[in-house]
């Protein structure tokens, strides 16, 4: 790893004065990917804000459906809330096949959503369920948040602060796992909300998380899992690598979707 | 440099540090604990799991200086007056290990499984939360049965002082 200087913020003001402080500078918070990649010398920053010990950041909030994750909420901790599970057990079971058990106590779903990692969990489930991103500066929708690759719509030193959504009448998550990495070799996330069916999927597009409205029209005229037997997943704009193939990946999106409906009872 | 003050197996202990130093590499070399080990260095193996604030983590992936003032337990703060923690005592008893190096990450992960499942594991629950723990000997058999007579003998413990 390369040398770095370590800042810890106790408010979100003090993070934000001392990321812009530091032009090659980053946000640290649970650290699961960022320090890893440090350690391969894939990232360089020059100065860590540490964001864990920022109490306003922390924590799971529930008023009537509406749901809010505070973004320094570590995947464990979204994993066991009772609370949250009895609206919407869905993102309580995605949180708990992040990673591994000692990965959820410090992985937060900010630092989750920040990275847009093409195969990490989150970003279905948020597309998913239609959040909505809160950062310091202000709200964005999860339609607008996930642009690409490991690319979101946060701007030089936009910090997450909580994700908002209500709580679906159904949702369901199924991933097929890389056995090796625990990332999503393909994970669908479907839900059923206020607004309408959306069908998030991961780990699959080449170009990160997306909606599937091949997926989401069957669902609307019939909420099972037998009516996405007809639905054909062009392959065309889905990832190909040693691991699968993108025809591979676009059969296990229809069979994650399938699983995922199933699991949404 | 950085002063890093932990309070570990219940001893405030501290010592400088460059802010690249990982959290393993501390416990290790700067204060000397080295039942915690380095397995794979990329947050797969489970062999530097301690626990930092009551929970388990893999101490390869965390900087000293993010748990400065935190409270760790390593494997070398179980044993109590010269008698094995309940874990360290199944995984003799059963045999847990093979060549011993996945152990004090295996144990310190069935403590925290045992304090977040206590009384309700079963084999298959288990060997889900040995997700993280890597043992190259492939010797899980064992492991789980100690894990497993541990959660009994830990939950009979609790009974009785009910």
């Amino acid at each position: 790893m390369y040398a770095t200087s370590y800042h810890r913020a106790s408010s979100v003001e003090e993070a934000v004065q001392l990321r812009s402080a530091h032009e090659e500078g980053k946000y640290l918070s649970g650290g699961m990917t960022l320090i890893s990649t440090m350690k391969q010398r894939l990232a360089a920053p020059s100065d860590l804000v540490d964001l864990r010990h920022i109490p306003a950041l922390r924590g799971i909030s529930i008023e009537g459906r509406r749901v809010k994750i505070g973004a320094a909420t570590p995947h464990a901790d979204v994993a066991a809330s009772q609370e949250l599970r009895a609206l919407c057990p869905a993102i309580c079971d995605l949180a708990s096949h992040i990673g591994d058990p000692h990965v959820r106590q410090m992985g937060t779903i900010g630092g989750s959503i920040a990275n847009n990692d093409p195969a990490a969990d989150y970003p279905a489930g948020l597309l998913g369920l239609g959040a909505t991103i809160v950062t310091d500066r202000r709200s964005i929708s999860a339609d607008d948040f996930f642009v690409g690759l490991f690319e979101t719509a946060l701007e030089e030193g936009e910090m997450v602060t909580a994700v908002l959504f209500d709580a679906p009448e159904k949702a369901g998550y199924a991933k097929f796992n890389n056995p090796a990495s625990r990332f999503a070799m393909t994970g669908v996330f479907v839900a059923k909300t206020a607004s309408g069916v959306r069908v998030a999927v991961t780990g699959a597009g080449s170009d990160g998380v997306f909606r599937h409205p091949g997926l989401e029209q069957a669902l609307t005229s019939s909420w099972s899992a037998d009516a996405l037997a007809n639905v054909s997943v062009d392959p065309s704009s889905l990832l190909s690598d040693l691991h699968a193939n993108a025809e591979y990946r676009a059969n296990l999106v229809k069979v994650m979707a399938k699983r995922a409906v199933a699991a949404a009872g | 440099m950085t002063k890093v003050t932990l309070t570990v197996n219940g001893r405030t202990m501290s010592g400088e540090c460059e802010d690249r130093t990982l959290l393993v590499h501390f416990i290790r070399e700067k204060l000397g604990l080295t039942g915690t080990h380095v397995g794979c260095d990329t947050t797969q193996c489970g062999a530097c799991v301690i626990h930092m604030d009551g929970r388990s983590v893999k101490s390869c992936s965390i900087l000293a200086v993010q748990a400065s003032g935190s409270t760790i337990t390593t494997i070398e703060g179980l044993a109590s007056q010269g008698e094995l923690h309940p874990v360290q005592a199944a995984f003799k008893e059963h045999h847990g290990l093979q060549c011993g190096f996945c152990t004090p990450g295996m144990v310190m992960t069935a403590v925290d499984m045992i304090n977040r499942h206590g009384g309700s594991l079963t084999e298959e629950k288990v060997r889900t939360e040995l997700d993280g723990n890597i043992c190259r000997c492939t010797g899980y058999h064992n492991i789980v049965k100690a894990i497993l007579a541990a959660d009994a003998e830990m939950a009979s413990g609790r009974q009785a002082a009910e």
